[in-house]
């Protein structure tokens, strides 16, 4: 039976109270006022990032070399042209014999790419499939979209065998309902009237859906333990579950007011909240918004008590630490273009024949091993770095992206550019052996010290002339 | 057997420029000044030198011979550009005196030089490969040594404060030094408290922690040793010439302690034995060392076995490093007064043992030194090329 195999789920640290937004610039756009915080996205941070950080969360103890797909939901990718499930699937260091597909445009193409591999699996083309769903959208600075929309990303394993949730059937809407849209010229995200989206769009497509998919399948608002949606009104949210005669303990937080509107990620994130707190038997139902709705039942298996270690939606709202300076927001997602004139400017050039051959290195973390003494080293090398030992050519791949190291020596600086300074960077002890070097990020430097144990997390790194660069960070191991 | 290269070679003249933003001089400027007070001081003809080196690290000053041979047209001699980060000119040094030790050639010149102040940000660009800037941090000088002071507090137990000052007494006596030096380009001693308090640059190290930024040349012309006294009574002798580079254990292995300069501490030890010295505390008179940071000096001393392991606090806060101390290190003022152009400054260190030795440094002036070592770090801890030259009358 198709499903589920395993869930993670990424939020950036960082969170922006709503109020400080509104104390900086004022209600300038739609006169409103909406509560809590959103998550938002470091300076080092983008939907590409992020999905691969949910990505390690859900893989967290499985054999990645049994994977033979990735698909990637976005509305931000960060290249037109590029593959970024392939980017993603190399960051992951799974095989280059996978299917790989973005799937893109529409907020609800989470839920599409889901079913896509749902389908997949059910016709025996793909044995598992991750789909990573992610997204860091911009509204113009002041606007209503700049308070509504967070950054998140979740990640979902698909599969036939140890299924922790069927896939037990889908109902879909999709029509050309142009609440917001951002042309290909633009930057900000566009929306049209809040009271016609709230009423026109969210509490019609999504209760059309549910009902459609309920319908369709015969189960009774009192059969489900959960169901997920978004909105982007918190009274309205609940007044969708109310409409569709479900009680409010069966209606999985909206998320709105801790992380924000997460667009494509947004169905799938409150999706696996919903699994954290599930039991065996639960019948769940998720749908997307945009552009129309997908609805998906889906029945929670014995297995899903397998499931343990991950960060997921709980862990990672529990990690975070405000931001409290709106500046801080905009220069961190470039909304406000800061100086990098001089040092900044000295970018190294990228090269693709480089990237391409140091891919396992740059992208996957992936070092080497020495087959004769057992030495892990990291970058790759030929030759040995134990001095006594030296053997030549007798190594063996060894992944870094999913070991905890700790700090040996750090420092901050405040010479080289970095739009959040200092730059914080240290050497890293791996755990089971390697060292080298790397920068250290979500921290400030009075956090830092020698002894500290750190994770990796996937991140932007450089920027050149219309290449975006991306490596691995170490973190603080945050319990 | 390798008998190494002590007092086979002589440095018989030496120029240096003056250190600073020389924002009206270029490389080729630089190497003219340094080269006619060079050949001047050696009293010889141009058409004497057979053989020529010279320095520079940064690409921007161009590569091959030409730059050298075609500024002093040097009329088609073997002239060879080399280049080994903050050790470059003592390699350009190296090339020349092997060649001299070898019978090659009769008299050589060596050049070093950097033009940094046409960047157009403070500081030294960046030398990553774009391989190694795939992964890599974007690191400062400032930030790869303050991750040495990071430790070094730690390992030994200085809270930060203990061992900031412990750095800005290191500061301290450079700048009491260089604050008599015509040459240097920071010529201004600083108190105690200013430089503890400066702002920080990379934590742990503050603005007076680092060297200046500047451009500078230095020049050296060498004979046999057999030939020097036909040239002049004080030639000074080459004791030792010594070079070492990491072999990645430092960078990628987890022994490295990050408190020392592993290839700082070989290359001394290859450097005393080419020399034979055996207590080099009791036997050094006299040291320039690789002072880009306050905590490099510090490491630097434990290093060269001036100080024991872990130890070097106390003679630094004795004075004993001090121009009137007993061991005076950077009496012209070192990188931290004079700034570091990268591949003039070893040649320059070189310079300042040379007038010493002869006597003629002035109100700098130790008293009956004989023997004087010059020390380069180039890189930073892990990943480092160290030169060590120790020199005598």
């Amino acid at each position: 039976m198709a499903g589920i195999t395993s869930y993670g789920a990424y939020i950036p640290r960082y969170r922006i109270n709503r109020m400080t937004i509104y104390g900086s610039i004022g209600f300038v756009n739609q006169a409103t006022i909406m509560p809590g915080e959103k998550a938002v996205c470091n300076h080092d941070e983008d939907s590409l990032s992020m999905a691969v950080n949910a990505g390690v969360d859900c893989l967290t103890g499985l054999d990645r070399s049994k994977l033979d797909g990735l698909y990637f939901a976005t509305t931000t990718a960060s290249y037109k042209e590029r593959l970024i499930a392939g980017i993603i699937a190399t960051a992951l260091d799974l095989s280059a014999e996978i299917r790989a597909a973005d799937f893109t445009d529409a907020v609800k193409a989470g839920t599409t790419a889901l079913l896509s591999a749902g389908d997949a699996i059910k016709s025996g083309s793909a044995k598992s499939i991750l789909v990573c769903a992610s997204d860091c959208r911009l509204g113009p600075a002041g606007s209503f979209q700049e308070e509504m929309y967070g950054d998140g990303a979740a990640a979902l394993l698909l599969g036939d065998k140890k299924v922790i949730a069927t896939l037990e059937g889908s109902y879909s809407i999709s029509c050309d309902f142009v609440d917001h849209w951002r042309h290909e010229k633009e930057r900000f995200n566009r929306i049209w009237e809040d009271r016609w989206v709230r009423d026109e769009g969210y509490s019609k497509f999504i209760p059309e859906a549910i009902s459609g998919l309920m319908k369709k399948y015969n189960i009774n608002p009192k059969d489900v333990a959960k169901v997920c949606y978004p909105c982007m009104y918190v009274r309205a949210h609940a007044s969708i579950g109310k409409q569709l005669g479900f009680e409010p303990d069966q209606v999985q937080d909206h998320m709105f007011t801790t992380v924000g509107l997460t667009g494509t990620a947004n169905p799938l994130m409150l999706l696996v909240a919903a699994l954290e707190d599930a039991k065996p038997g639960d019948k769940i139902i998720v749908a997307s918004y945009g552009n129309g709705s997908d609805a998906m039942l889906l029945e929670v298996t014995p297995e899903i008590k397998s499931i343990k270690g991950r960060k997921g939606v709980k862990n990672s709202l529990a990690n975070k630490k405000d931001l409290p300076s709106y500046e801080k927001y905009v220069t961190f997602n470039q909304v406000l273009a800061i100086d990098i004139a001089g040092r900044g400017e000295q970018a190294v050039p990228s090269s693709s024949s480089i990237l391409w051959r140091d891919r396992k290195k740059a992208l996957s973390l992936v070092g080497s091993r020495c087959k004769r003494c057992g030495t892990p080293q990291f970058p790759p090398q030929h030759i040995c770095v134990k001095p006594d030992c030296g053997a030549v050519d007798e190594m063996e791949e060894y992944r870094f992206s999913d070991r905890i190291g700790h700090i040996f020596t750090y420092t901050g600086d405040n010479l080289v550019y970095t739009p959040d300074p200092p730059e914080l960077y240290g050497v890293i002890d791996f755990v089971g052996g390697g060292r080298s070097q790397f920068n250290l990020t979500d921290c400030d430097l009075d956090e830092v010290e020698v002894g500290m144990s750190v994770e990796m997390t996937f991140r932007k790194k450089y920027y050149d002339r219309g290449v975006t660069g991306y490596t691995w960070k170490a973190v603080p191991v945050r319990v | 057997m390798a008998e190494g290269i002590k007092d086979k070679v002589a440095i018989i003249g030496m120029g240096c420029t003056r250190f600073g933003e020389r924002w009206d001089m270029s490389s080729e400027d630089l190497m003219v000044e340094a080269y006619k007070e060079c050949i001047e001081d050696a009293g010889v003809d141009k058409k004497d030198i057979d053989a020529a080196w010279w320095a520079a690290l940064y690409s921007m000053q161009g590569f091959t011979g030409l730059q050298l041979s075609q500024t002093l047209k040097l009329q088609y001699l073997p002239v060879t550009h080399v280049e080994n980060a903050c050790a470059s000119s003592t390699e350009a040094l190296r090339g020349a005196a092997y060649a001299l030790a070898s019978n090659c050639c009769d008299m050589a010149l060596a050049v070093g030089v950097e033009k940094l102040k046409d960047v157009g940000y403070g500081g030294l660009p960046d030398l990553k490969t774009p391989a190694e800037f795939l992964t890599m941090p974007n690191m400062s000088g400032p930030g790869v040594y303050a991750m040495m002071a990071t430790r070094y507090f730690s390992r030994y137990g200085l809270p930060p404060d203990e061992g900031k000052r412990m750095l800005a007494r290191v500061s301290w006596k450079t700048h009491q030094n260089g604050a008599k030096n015509p040459k240097a380009h920071l010529r201004r001693a600083v108190s105690l408290d200013d430089i503890i308090n400066a702002p920080i640059i990379a934590w742990p190290l503050g603005l007076y922690d680092c060297c200046g930024v500047s451009d500078g040349s230095a020049a050296a012309i060498l004979v046999r040793a057999d030939d020097a006294k036909k040239f002049r009574k004080d030639p000074v002798y080459i004791k030792s010439l010594q070079i070492a580079a990491a072999s990645g254990a430092d960078m990628w292995y987890t022994d490295y302690d990050y408190t020392h300069a592993e290839t700082g501490y070989q290359c001394g030890i290859r450097a005393y034995k080419e020399a034979g010295i055996k207590n080099p505390r009791e036997e050094i008179s006299m040291a320039e060392v690789h002072d880009c940071f306050s905590i490099t000096e510090t490491v630097t001393m434990e290093d060269l076995q001036f100080s024991p392991r872990g130890k070097v606090r106390e003679d630094i806060e004795s004075g004993f490093f001090d121009l009137d101390g007993g061991l005076p290190v950077q009496p012209d003022g070192g990188l931290k007064c004079f700034g570091h152009p990268i591949a003039a400054s070893g040649i320059r260190m070189v310079y300042e043992m040379y007038k010493q030795l002869q006597g003629k440094s002035g109100d700098r002036q130790i008293k009956n030194p004989k023997l004087g070592l010059t020390h380069n770090m180039g890189g930073y801890p892990p990943w480092s090329v160290v030169g060590v030259a120790i020199l005598g009358l």
